[in-house]
């Protein structure tokens, strides 16, 4: 049985068969009905995540199936005390496949040492988030063609970002990717990340202040919200919130055909001018995130398919 | 000079950098052995300068994971009759199982009873081990 805790669990190959799934939901969503009729997913939501769930739970009823599960810690056996072990293994008695989400690094690799059904890792704090990574790596994809000889830019919170980390850690699989990181010196990405995944295997990188200086160069614009959950000051969180916003002027500096993605929510990191602009392609984004995890409900649940 | 019996059949632990016999003695746990353990401290060394060292007599499986873990420049002797019979190299071990706890207030064991700390070697030029659930890097 497999889970979905790191993007780096499937291999490219493997990533790139679920995207072609995913990509042929898009194309004939009728084939795709009723694949999941009769099987359940548990959505086991320790913190709140609205966009997500409903994701998730989208997901499975485009597939036919059903939706069943807790959204905050207070309204499941959690605020009692009960380990994650001890909750997945009831689940795993209610449900076929699973999507967690727990403000605790690890979670969900807990959960799937101790599960007899699939685990999906829906965000485990700071740390992963990997079918937004899924999610980035169809649009990109999707919009670019293939997931090499790209310039990537990523801009905003590149420290504490857990969909930024994850994105970098994918990307670097692929031949010929160059990275613009983007990020007030507070923000800067992790030592390790520049260190252990760019570094080490050579990849092309640069690190940049000021957006107006490097958009010029990019295929992908990858924006992030300073979150202000990730903050323990308040008046840190103030000062750096409007780093990095991107509107019509900055734009106006960039490739006509490059694509603005955002993980989102945004605030107000991308002015809503942008929206209208064809180049921003977040919502379009979000869209792809259901088709994505679609096929990995089916793939993980071992469904195909058939002709139709 | 201190002396201390040399062996007749045991393990030595030699070559452990100055000031970390005690941290090795708590790893490998030989507080609960019933043998005879001698601690030395601060002996002379030609390669170091100054070293520990651990004297074990009687037969014992030593974890060589936890030393290779703790500093793979740590050489263990088996001795036999009073002779070396074997020297054992150590090597950086891909994981460490249940010897070090992961200080990331925000990881899943700093909560989850009973599950096992696991630390899986990310670096081995730099010696770099990280929790594998949350990724922090382990600071010794």
């Amino acid at each position: 049985m497999r889970h979905m805790i790191d993007p780096l669990d499937f291999s490219t190959e493997e990533i790139s068969a679920l995207l072609d799934v995913a990509d042929d939901i898009q194309r004939r969503p009728d084939c795709y009905a009723h694949l999941c009729a009769g099987k359940k997913l548990a959505t086991l939501f320790y913190e709140p995540s609205t966009r997500t769930r409903l994701s998730f739970e989208a997901a499975m009823l485009n597939l036919g199936g059903s939706v069943l599960g807790f959204s905050s810690a207070d309204s499941s056996s959690a605020a009692k005390g009960e380990s994650i072990a001890d909750t997945i293994r009831v689940i795993s008695c209610y449900a076929d496949i699973c999507a967690i989400r727990h403000p605790k690094e690890g979670a969900p690799l807990v959960a799937s040492q101790f599960s007899a059904i699939p685990v999906i890792n829906a965000g485990d704090g700071g740390h992963q988030h990997p079918t937004q990574t899924l999610t980035d790596l169809l649009t990109i994809r999707s919009l670019k063609g293939s997931l090499g000889g790209l310039t990537i830019g990523l801009c905003g919170d590149l420290k504490f970002g857990r969909t930024v980390h994850s994105l970098i850690k994918s990307l670097a699989r692929y031949p010929d990717m160059h990275f613009v990181l983007i990020s007030p010196s507070e923000l800067r990405t992790p030592d390790y990340i520049v260190r252990e995944v760019l570094q080490a295997n050579g990849i092309d990188y640069l690190e940049a202040e000021r957006l107006e200086d490097v958009i010029a160069k990019l295929d992908i614009l990858y924006m992030t919200r300073v979150q202000r959950e990730r903050f323990f000051n308040e008046e840190d969180y103030v000062r750096l919130k409007d780093s990095y916003i991107l509107d019509e002027a900055k734009l106006r500096l960039a490739k006509e055909d490059m694509a603005v993605l955002h993980p989102l929510p945004r605030v107000n990191e991308i002015a809503v001018e942008v929206d209208k602009d064809p180049r921003a392609a977040y919502f379009k984004q979000v869209q792809y995130g259901v088709y994505v995890r679609m096929a990995l409900i089916l793939n993980l649940l071992g469904l195909e398919a058939q002709a139709c | 000079m201190l002396n201390i019996d040399s062996l007749e059949r045991g393990v030595v632990i030699d070559h452990i950098r100055a000031g970390h016999s005690m941290e090795i003695y708590r790893y490998l746990e030989l507080d609960r052995l019933d043998c005879c353990v001698a601690i030395i401290k601060n002996a002379r060394s030609n390669q170091y300068g100054r070293k520990d060292i651990i004297k074990i007599e009687g037969d014992i499986d030593i974890d060589l994971d936890v030393l290779g873990f703790i500093d793979p420049n740590i050489t263990v002797n088996v001795i036999d009759g009073g002779k070396i019979l074997e020297k054992k190299s150590l090597q950086l071990p891909q994981q460490v199982r249940n010897v070090v706890k992961c200080k990331n207030p925000r990881c899943v064991t700093s909560v989850e009873p009973g599950i096992e700390q696991v630390f899986r070697l990310c670096d081995s030029e730099k010696r770099i081990y990280r929790c594998i659930y949350c990724e922090q890097e382990y600071k010794r």
